[in-house]
């Protein structure tokens, strides 16, 4: 088809260019200002170039952070993928039931992310909570504010909790759309339960399983609010992951300079692994027969 | 590869059918031959999806048996039945190549890797796609990715019967032809059962020995084209096949002398007392137009020429007559008198034809 080229048509981009520009490059540019300055107050700023971004790179905090963000994102997304197909899987496909458990199944997606700290916090209390109280009546030992393996395993089940809902609902849809013939296909060829999945289901799902896993990835990689009602990033720093990190220098320590420079790199962290992971995934898609 | 039977057939899609109508399927007795190239031809809704089903072992039937050969199969599901199916609409596994496609129906049977790859190579020659074995399958056109499918059903030598569901439903016109006579090739180099289900009374004539022509949940008629053209066995069989259909008039008989509204024939053989609703059928190619003289006088409403022949859509009082009158003859305003060819008028009663008394009827 031949296009008519019309230059003239850029304008029409600006009234979103604009809207982009004031609710996410200005402030943007507040942080990108902020990281190559230094201040001791009262409004007098001077020049220090890079030097934030070196600081933060070389500081054991933030490789400490990453590296407790990386085996906590890891973690999940080993947990939550693979569950949340196999709750998809068996899921009834019509019926009463199969809208009972969407219903069900959606419903931990729709509860704020402190309120899901908070019920956990109360939850594994010994004191007062359903969860620390059994255990501990058990005899188990299990103190998140103190052990840093309860505080880890909680977290990790919070989170599984929270959002293998998002995986299993994205999974369900791109499952109901494969028509019954390619099950029945697949009788006549005599494939086993694990070459359905293999080949019809897995691949047939495959686009939402990207966007499902991408979404788990940023949603887990800059994850706040949850953590940080639970233990607050105790005990001692196991579980300070970056967010929680980054909120302590910025406004706990007022350390904006070094702030700013760590949020950049952070911002441009999620950003290289998302389009690498989906690069990677898009190609594997395009490359020839497996 | 076995020969086909229905015994008493029938279904319903309710627990507790009371009437003719709550049946999907009417009883039927049928037989579908070893290696013969069988169409299932009907509208929507006829009941031939539900008798493909049944077949294939997707459902059991409310009544009656199926057999392989001898082998009673009611009971028995779709892999026990050792059929292959191709669907409306392609169905390939999307991440793997041609030649793993085609195999695979072959290494789930855990075949020798030997023969499963001079068996893939034989039918990717016969459907004309050993030039792409190696593609992945996903990015291939419909008509491609149909062809595998079929491949994929004739792969296994053994099985009994391979069932075609409307499967040129997605194909391009101009492809379905070729796919069509390349289905009727593969037919005769394989001889495999195969029964193709269809609405489309030209693929079902042009692909099939016999055609089961179907119609509310009942079998009317099996035949070879041929049989279909010449002798419907029903009113609907006469109008559903052919192009136009059969002409259908309401008519009196009594023994040879038919009464069509004010116009009487004599026909040349005579029938018994017929009691129900009374029609007369005949096809619009046994009709002759004329400007002299006829059994009947009409006015021409229209005349369509389509190439190779022209039909003349007619009138007489309120019954309408399409006639076809070859491409040579010109078709004029004096041309007011129709005759009919009495070899090729049909008496039906009540829908079904009846045989003459005596005489001949052909």
């Amino acid at each position: 088809m031949n296009k008519t080229v019309n230059q003239k048509a850029w304008f029409l981009v600006l009234p979103v260019f604009l809207l982009v520009a004031f609710s996410a490059v200005i402030p943007l540019m507040t942080v990108i200002n902020y990281s190559v300055q230094d201040t001791f107050g009262n409004n007098v700023f001077s020049w220090v170039g890079l030097d934030w971004f070196e600081e933060i790179i070389h500081s054991q905090r933030m490789h400490e952070s990453l590296g407790r963000q990386a085996m906590l994102t890891t973690i999940i997304l080993l947990i939550e993928v693979p569950f949340g197909i196999f709750i998809a899987l068996n899921m009834p496909k019509k019926g009463f039931w199969a809208s009972f458990c969407l219903v069900v199944i959606a419903l931990p997606l729709l509860i704020p992310w402190n309120v899901v700290g908070t019920i956990w916090q109360i939850f594994g209390r010994k004191d007062i909570g359903l969860l620390g109280h059994t255990l501990a009546s058990m005899g188990i030992e299990y103190n998140y504010a103190q052990d840093v393996l309860s505080a880890w395993i909680t977290i990790i089940v919070m989170d599984v909790w929270h959002w293998t809902s998002l995986i299993v609902l994205l999974c369900y849809a791109g499952l109901q759309s494969i028509p019954d013939a390619y099950y029945q296909a697949a009788k006549i060829d005599q494939a086993s339960r694990w070459s359905v999945f293999r080949y019809i289901e897995l691949p047939k799902m495959s686009g939402v399983l990207l966007i499902a896993i991408l979404l788990r990835f940023m949603d887990s990689f800059m994850i706040y609010s949850e953590p940080f009602v639970l233990t607050g990033g105790g005990p001692g720093n196991s579980t300070t992951f970056l967010s929680i990190d980054l909120v302590n220098m910025a406004l706990g320590q007022f350390d904006l300079g070094p702030a700013s420079a760590y949020s950049l790199m952070y911002f441009l962290v999620v950003l290289l692994v998302s389009w690498v992971f989906f690069t990677v995934m898009t190609s594997i898609d395009k490359k020839g027969a497996v | 590869m076995a020969k086909i039977t229905f015994k008493d057939l029938a279904h319903s899609y309710l627990p507790h059918p009371k009437s003719l109508a709550d049946y999907a399927l009417q009883k039927i007795n049928l037989e579908f031959e070893d290696g013969a190239a069988y169409a299932l031809l009907g509208p929507s809704g006829c009941g031939k999806s539900t008798l493909l089903n049944i077949i294939s072992g997707i459902l059991i039937p409310s009544e009656g048996k199926i057999f392989f050969d001898d082998k009673d199969v009611t009971y028995a599901d779709t892999v026990k039945r050792n059929i292959a199916q191709v669907f409306q609409f392609p169905v390939v596994y999307d991440t793997m190549s041609v030649r793993k496609n085609l195999a695979f129906p072959l290494r789930n049977r855990g075949e020798d890797p030997a023969y499963i790859k001079q068996r893939v190579e034989t039918i990717a020659k016969s459907i004309g796609m050993e030039d792409i074995l190696d593609t992945k399958a996903s990015g291939l056109s419909a008509d491609a990715k149909q062809k595998i499918s079929l491949g994929r059903g004739m792969v296994r030598e053994d099985v009994n019967a391979i069932l075609l569901d409307e499967p040129l439903t997605v194909i391009d016109p101009h492809v379905k032809w070729e796919l069509r006579t390349q289905l009727k090739a593969l037919h005769e180099e394989f001889s495999h059962t195969m029964i193709f289900v269809t609405h489309d009374q030209t693929e079902a004539l042009t692909f099939a020995d016999k055609v089961v022509v179907m119609n509310d949940g009942v079998v009317v008629q099996v035949g070879t084209p041929k049989e279909l053209f010449e002798k419907p066995a029903h009113t609907f069989v006469g109008y559903f096949i052919g192009s136009p259909g059969m002409n259908i008039f309401e008519a009196d008989v009594i023994s040879d002398v038919v009464t069509l509204g004010d116009i009487k024939l004599k026909l040349n053989r005579k029938y018994r007392k017929l009691t129900g609703h009374i029609e007369l059928g005949i096809r619009p190619e046994f009709i002759k137009l004329s400007d002299k003289s006829g059994d009947m006088e009409i006015d021409i409403n229209r005349v369509e020429d389509i190439g190779y022949h022209k039909i003349v859509r007619a009138k007489h009082k309120d019954m309408h007559i399409d006639i076809i009158v070859p491409e040579d003859i010109k078709v004029t305003q004096d041309m007011k008198y129709i005759s009919f060819d009495l070899d090729h008028i049909f008496i039906y009663e009540d829908g079904w034809l009846v045989e003459a008394k005596e005489g001949k009827s052909e």
